[in-house]
């Protein structure tokens, strides 16, 4: 049986940013992505190129594929077609500018290590393999989770923290790779008033340092207050450009459609194709 | 040398050190297993090496050279390959059997071990050296060292030469999994923890979960002949469980899995070969099988006596909550009779009115220790001090009750169980933070809020209550 989806293309060599319609300014270009989990797609053909010095809100329903484009780009989701590039550059050559914030849900809060511990993981990319942390990178984890107000915490074991701690701890842990782009997935969900102000700032500082944030967010409400670009996304981009112009309340019922769009029932299609059913 | 320290030599300390050897390798691994929660993955390749390795006793003795069965390069290339093929057969059974991971798990390590079990009986049947017994349960005692020159010392080099070859293959191992552990400390953390940003980073977890299950199979082989392929597995998940609960720092878990794996193995083994005789009886047990059995018991202890996680210290902190909640529902409840204009509580109904007997009891005796109530006539009644606690409780409490009713819209009479709950969170931290500022002076039952301030008057709702004499 041919597989309905082909692998992509890896010998087309010529960098994207070749392309008119992509840049080598842009931290992140995605070109004609499509990831499918089991053959089924989740995101189909998605084009979007990041600007510089931005914060960037990937918006769109559950199932929509939000989490799915940040871990394809990151190479932890297997892309069935399309490239993506950074600084019109592999992922390989550019792995240390890029941080990623994950869920907080991903990982076992149980696991026996203190808040700094887990801040000082984002140093390991700037260690190198089989090298002790130095006292150097401990300092700098300690500065990184001053950095969002959690100095005090520092030893606790990771689940003596509450979820918005938790998620804070995440975020130094970002801030210690000290990337010049980072994905984060949901950063925002579940954490208390005092957390979100933390994280808006953070972002902020970011921002002015001269990176990019891509965030996956789910609240509406705040997208024009926290960021300058939102790409509307369910299963395909529906939208993507500058907050003002593109999140629009005719983009939103687009994006938000109550009724199963044409490719959510395509995909079920090739599933079920797969299946043999 | 002595008669005794001969006989020590010769079979107590191969064997001691063969069993702390296996130990401790088997519990240093076993730490990534259990903090992976993946402690079956462990159960899984144990077993699943033994068809491996009678295929190679079988291959060895049909080529003619059953001397390099037991060639530790040769075990261990077996046992690394089943690692292997367990792990992907696991992995496979899950993908496309579509099961959960235990039970894919369950299939492929009974499947391997009784095809180990069939290869054993065609060993037995071919008479290569390879029993039953041996692999199920190790043949600790079997572990001799007797250098060919009785004179000579066993500290010389000769002697250590002539060490038993299932003690220097296990010395082989656990320095591979020391220097393993040691070298890759940071990138099985990371794995461990975290394996996406860790694939982020570049230090391919995927390749990490392979080195690591690789390592499992050869010390589950290495430690086989010493403990058999049964009690390996509780070399590999006891320590690393027991060290868990009592630390909650990485490094801490890592030393003291050494630590507990050769306690267990030292006092395990003494037990096994001297306990009998010193309690009378004329037969030692199995060696390895006590040394599981003292992994068990130290788990089981700091399952119970852990000062951090276990049920004692819990149940300690649990009462110490309710005896302070019982207490500071004793000082609310004599300050409501006090609004009443009830001169106080008969003793005997203080236990029935705030919860549990015990707790009740030794709240009341704090209390009064305290300075908060005192007890005449038969009555318990509030001091000066006491008051002042119980106006801020019922001031927290009633404040609660009108946010529930005016803010969250609860029915009044569905609120008092909540407050009764929330009223006990007054540390200046959480408290002050989470105290509702509800701007009522009267509680949705009718009752007065009262205020902030140092020791207000007492009572209001009745007069009385002032009349009854209290001071």
């Amino acid at each position: 049986m041919t597989p309905i989806l082909s692998k992509p293309d890896r010998k087309s060599a010529t960098p994207l940013s070749a392309r008119p319609e992509h840049s080598a300014e842009s931290p992140v270009s995605i070109h004609a992505l499509t990831v499918a989990y089991h053959r089924k797609p989740v995101v189909w053909d998605v084009d979007y190129d990041a600007p510089p010095q931005s914060l960037v809100a990937i918006v769109g329903p559950n199932g929509a594929g939000k989490s799915t484009i940040i871990k394809a780009c990151l190479g932890l989701a297997p892309k069935a077609a399309g490239r993506v590039e950074f600084w019109g550059q592999p992922y390989r050559a550019v792995r240390k500018r890029i941080g990623y914030v994950p869920q907080r849900e991903s990982v076992d809060w149980d696991f026996p290590v203190s808040a700094l511990d887990v801040v000082a993981m984002g140093r390991y990319g700037k260690i190198g393999w089989c090298k002790p942390v130095s006292r150097q990178h401990r300092a700098a984890a300690m500065e990184c989770i001053d950095r969002v107000g959690l100095a005090d915490y520092a030893s606790r074991q990771i689940s003596q923290l509450s979820g918005g701690q938790q998620q804070r701890v995440f975020l130094a842990r970002a801030l210690a790779q000290e990337a010049d782009l980072y994905f984060m997935d949901e950063p925002f969900a579940g954490v208390d008033a005092a957390t979100e102000r933390a994280i808006v700032q953070v972002l902020r500082e970011l921002k002015a340092g001269g990176a990019t944030v891509i965030v996956v967010h789910h609240d509406l409400q705040t997208v024009a207050e926290y960021f300058d670009e939102v790409m509307l996304l369910n299963m395909r981009v529906v939208a993507e450009g500058p907050v003002s112009d593109t999140f629009t309340q005719d983009n939103l019922v687009k994006t938000y459609g109550g009724r199963l769009t044409l490719l959510a029932e395509a995909a079920e299609a090739v599933a079920r194709a797969e299946r043999g059913g | 040398m002595s008669p005794g320290l001969t006989e020590f030599m010769s079979l107590d300390f191969p064997a001691l050190l063969a069993v702390v050897l296996a130990s401790v390798s088997c519990g240093l691994l076993g730490n990534f297993l259990v903090l992976r929660r993946m402690s079956l993955m462990g159960d899984a390749i144990a077993h699943a090496v033994l068809p491996g390795l009678v295929l190679a006793f079988l291959v060895t003795a049909a080529f003619g050279y059953p001397e390099h069965a037991r060639d530790p390069l040769l075990m261990m290339g077996g046992a690394a390959l089943s690692g292997i093929v367990t792990v992907v057969l696991v992995e496979l059974i899950q993908r496309l059997g579509k099961v959960e991971k235990g039970a894919a798990m369950g299939v492929a390590f009974s499947v391997m071990f009784a095809l180990g079990v069939l290869l054993l009986e065609q060993a037995a049947a071919r008479q290569v050296d390879l029993d039953a017994d041996c692999v199920l349960y190790g043949q600790l005692e079997s572990v001799m060292w007797l250098p060919t020159d009785p004179t000579a010392s066993y500290f010389s080099w000769s002697g250590i030469a002539e060490m038993p070859r299932q003690v220097s293959t296990l010395a082989f191992i656990a320095f591979a999994v020391i220097i393993f552990t040691t070298l890759f400390y940071k990138e099985l953390r990371i794995a461990a923890f975290d394996p996406g940003l860790g694939k982020t980073l570049g230090f391919r977890p995927q390749v990490m979960h392979y080195a690591l299950m690789i390592f499992v199979a050869a010390a589950a082989v290495a430690a086989f002949e010493a403990v058999g392929s049964i009690l390996v597995i509780a070399l590999l998940i006891c320590p690393a469980a027991t060290a868990r609960l009592l630390t909650d720092r990485y490094f801490t878990q890592i030393g003291l899995t050494v630590i507990i794996a050769i306690i267990a193995s030292v006092g395990g083994y003494m037990l096994g070969t001297r306990g009998p005789l010193w309690i009378g009886l004329d037969q030692s047990v199995n060696a390895a099988g006590m040394v599981t059995v003292t992994l068990g018991g130290l788990l089981a202890m700091a399952i119970f006596f852990s000062p951090s996680h276990g049920i004692i210290a819990r149940s300690m902190r649990r009462f110490r909550l309710s005896v302070s909640v019982a207490r500071e529902d004793l000082l609310g409840l004599l300050y409501r009779l006090e609004e009443h204009g009830a001169p106080g509580m008969p003793r005997r109904q203080v236990a029935a009115a705030v919860g549990p007997w015990l707790a009740a009891q030794v709240a009341s005796r704090r209390a009064s220790q305290r300075g908060e109530v005192n007890s005449r006539n038969g009555l318990v009644e509030l001091t000066a001090k006491g008051r002042t606690i119980a106006q801020s409780l019922i001031r927290s409490h009633r404040l609660w009750e009108s946010y529930l009713v005016d803010v969250l819209g609860l029915r009044p009479d569905h609120v008092h169980d909540t407050a009764m709950r929330l009223e006990h969170v007054r540390d200046a931290q959480t408290g002050s933070r989470l105290m509702p500022r509800v701007e009522a002076t009267i509680d949705p039952h009718d009752r007065p809020i009262p205020s902030n301030g140092p020791s207000a008057p007492a009572p209001t709702a009745n007069d009385d209550a002032k009349s009854d004499g209290h001071a």
